[in-house]
């Protein structure tokens, strides 16, 4: 068996590891991979990429540091990022973002009760602003009133 | 009977406000009703405001309904939209819509148009051709032809795509490079992933094309992960491409072996910056490189490459299709051809418009615009992304180009305008310039990853009251030493933004409030 408790399976992560030749090179590729299949990057994934693709550990832990995408905490089940950049600045993302945090009753880049909310710098939808992002899908023109009907919508499926 | 044609974008802008739903409600009616349709979904004209945009091609000719939503279907179809009956949402010809027929579409003239993933929709409006003329005048001619029609990177350095592609070209190496840079961080801007989601065949084109120039036979194309919808149909456009030997080896019997990858970038917008993608490309940190070497010279994996925009490498097809000297007949100065701008933020009617260089920033934002989507007046217009200025409005009669802008301070950058209104407190949008650098600086030089930390602290101060005159010396002293000694664009043009406020806004400290999410 090997899972673990925290849903992380090697022999899986070899899977994904192997189908992109172990090249080092396809190292942020295959994070992508992993954070589909596993929903964060563990300490463990770590060690094993670490080996499988013959890296250092710190080399993976900095490429994992570096790049916004790469959660090492277990996220919510529904992700939320509001773009925070300056098209959507100009259409009121600011307040938009407080009015999440309240009614969420979440700061950003924290998780609580299933969601996890997270400010985002441009969706490229700003002829669309304010913009957000709920579980990979982009939305345009939210305003409170549409927030809250998105986040109404999310339910409990995935 | 032929089936009647409806097309319902499948592009990022127009899903984000219920395309999707429109296309499912737009089948199950037909379905319902026993009328026979073919649904397409095209790319979108750019017209973004009017999104969703059906159309029904009615005797060849295509009627647009805007801001079409799922509860209109059914009296659309009552109308008798599939012959162009009349209705509250219809528009018109799209080909009669204003916004859309005053453009100066070179690079953009098949999106929308065109069922994006279709090979066939794509030759039949002239796809291929300007590969299929490369491969008979011979690479040296295309480069040539690059250089004739004064192309610059349109990812916003600006530098001519004709030099870059010659140094590649006239490098000895055993393996040479294109990649296309599609990790459109500046806040404002869509163009590359219109393009890609509308007309990805046509950047497919532009990279077979540079590597045929250069002598390149593999080609990465490193797109942001905030894009998932244009990274399912670009993938889906390689397969196709490669399905019809249009990408591989031999490509259509010219000898000339070419293939793609696609990469995703991870939430960084420093690998936006050529250097930091290339080590991204390569797997690592996205941490800026010295140069020389240029990436021309020494670029991915070491080896001579081309670093070019989408919109850049999109723009070649035609050039070479229809001749470097037709592009250089558009524009202005140095600043030859179009710029696909894009009208964001605080504006009316918000999109893409592909113009020759040298309308003016009001033209583009009060007749294409249409003003502020508030109602209220433009206070200022922050052109070319985070690291562009702030124009205020008493300049709004600058041309866009390249020159006029560097004139005022400005840059046009990848052709993002982004406006705001008079209720804008700008100390803040200073305030913002510098946190953003904190946040994605890639921390390799100090003046960068210190330097905006400590801007932010200067400006907190400065809002509050605090010394107010000894800081904003301070402030501006910061700006040089991040302007003089950073390594790249990030902390080298953070303090554009930030001096503009300084220079047009400055009442703007002693009103300002701290920043929002504090």
């Amino acid at each position: 068996m090997s899972m673990t408790s925290n849903g992380y399976d090697s022999s899986v992560a070899s899977e994904i590891i192997a189908s992109f030749d172990a090249k080092p090179e396809l190292l942020i590729q295959i994070l992508h991979q992993f954070l589909e299949r596993f929903t964060y990057i563990s300490k463990d994934a770590i060690r094993q990429l670490a080996s499988e693709l013959n890296l250092s550990r710190a080399e993976v832990h900095g490429v994992v540091s570096f790049y916004h995408d790469f959660r090492t905490e277990p996220p919510g089940k529904h992700i939320v990022k509001i773009c925070e950049a300056e098209a959507c600045q100009a259409m009121g993302s600011r307040q938009l973002s407080e009015h999440a945090q309240s009614t969420l009753g979440v700061d950003m880049h924290q998780t609580k009760d299933d969601v996890t909310l997270e400010p985002v710098y441009c969706l490229g939808n700003c002829a669309c602003s304010p913009a957000v992002m709920i579980d990979g899908h982009t939305y345009g023109r939210v305003d409170a009133k549409r927030f809250d009907e998105l986040i109404g919508s999310m339910g409990g499926e995935k | 009977m032929a089936h009647t044609r409806v097309y319902v974008p499948r592009e990022t802008s127009a899903v984000s406000v219920g395309a999707d739903d429109v296309a499912i409600a737009i089948a199950r009616q037909s379905k319902e009703k026993g009328t026979e349709i073919e649904l397409i979904r095209n790319g979108s004209w750019g017209a973004t405001w009017l999104e969703p945009l059906v159309e029904v091609e009615v005797d060849g000719q295509r009627i647009a309904y805007g801001n079409v939503t799922p509860a209109d279907i059914e009296s659309l179809f009552d109308s008798d939209f599939l012959a162009g009956g009349a209705h509250e949402r219809r528009l018109g010809p799209t080909q009669e819509i204003e916004y859309l027929i005053t453009q100066d579409r070179w690079t953009f003239f098949r999106v929308g148009l065109i069922d994006p993933l279709s090979v066939d929709s794509y030759t039949d409006h002239n796809g291929f051709k300007g590969l299929q003329k490369a491969f008979e005048i011979g690479s040296e001619a295309v480069v040539d032809a690059v250089h004739e029609s004064g192309l610059r990177g349109r990812g916003g350095a600006g530098f001519p795509t004709g030099i870059k592609w010659r140094t590649v070209a006239d490098t000895d190496a055993d393996q040479k490079y294109i990649t296309c840079n599609a990790d459109e961080g500046d806040s404002g801007t869509f163009s590359d992933r219109m393009l890609m989601e509308g007309d990805p065949m046509c950047l497919i084109e532009g990279m077979i094309i540079a590597g045929f120039a250069v002598g390149a036979s593999k080609g990465y194309v490193y797109l942001r992960a905030e894009y998932p919808l244009t990274h399912r149909i670009f993938l889906k456009a390689v397969e196709l491409a490669r399905d019809t030997g249009w990408l591989g080896k031999n490509i259509k019997d010219s000898g000339f072996d070419f293939d793609i990858e696609v990469h995703l970038g991870a939430g960084s917008y420093i690998c936006g910056e050529e250097t930091a993608m290339l080590e991204s490309l390569e797997g690592k940190k996205g941490i800026v490189r010295y140069r020389p070497p240029l990436p021309a010279i020494e670029g991915l994996f070491g080896k001579p490459t081309v670093v070019n925009n989408v919109i850049t490498l999109a723009s070649v097809p035609n050039i070479i299709n229809l001749g470097g000297e037709r592009y250089a007949g558009f524009g202005q100065n140095r600043s030859k051809g179009t710029l696909a701008f894009q009208l964001a933020g605080n504006i009316k009617r918000g999109g893409l418009v592909e113009k020759a260089f040298g309308i003016s920033l009001r033209e583009m934002i009060e007749e294409y615009g249409g003003g502020t989507a508030s109602g209220r007046p433009v206070k200022a217009v922050q052109v070319g992304g985070p690291l562009g200025a702030y124009v205020p409005a008493e300049q709004l009669d600058t041309p866009l180009d390249y020159e006029a802008f560097l004139d005022i301070g400005a840059m046009l950058g990848h052709g993002g305008i982004v406006v705001f209104d008079d209720l804008t407190n700008m100390a803040q949008q200073a305030r913002f310039a510098m946190e953003f650098c904190a946040i994605e600086s890639c921390g390799k030089c100090t003046p960068c990853r210190i330097g905006s930390v400590r801007g932010v602290e200067v400006i907190d101060k400065m809002i509050a009251g605090e010394d107010r005159d000894e800081n904003y010396e301070l402030l501006v002293d910061l700006c040089d030493t991040m302007e003089d000694a950073s390594l790249c664009a990030m902390g080298g043009m953070t303090p554009y933004p930030v001096r503009s406020v300084l220079k047009y806004f400055a009442e703007d400290f002693a009103s300002g409030t701290r920043g929002a999410d504090e």
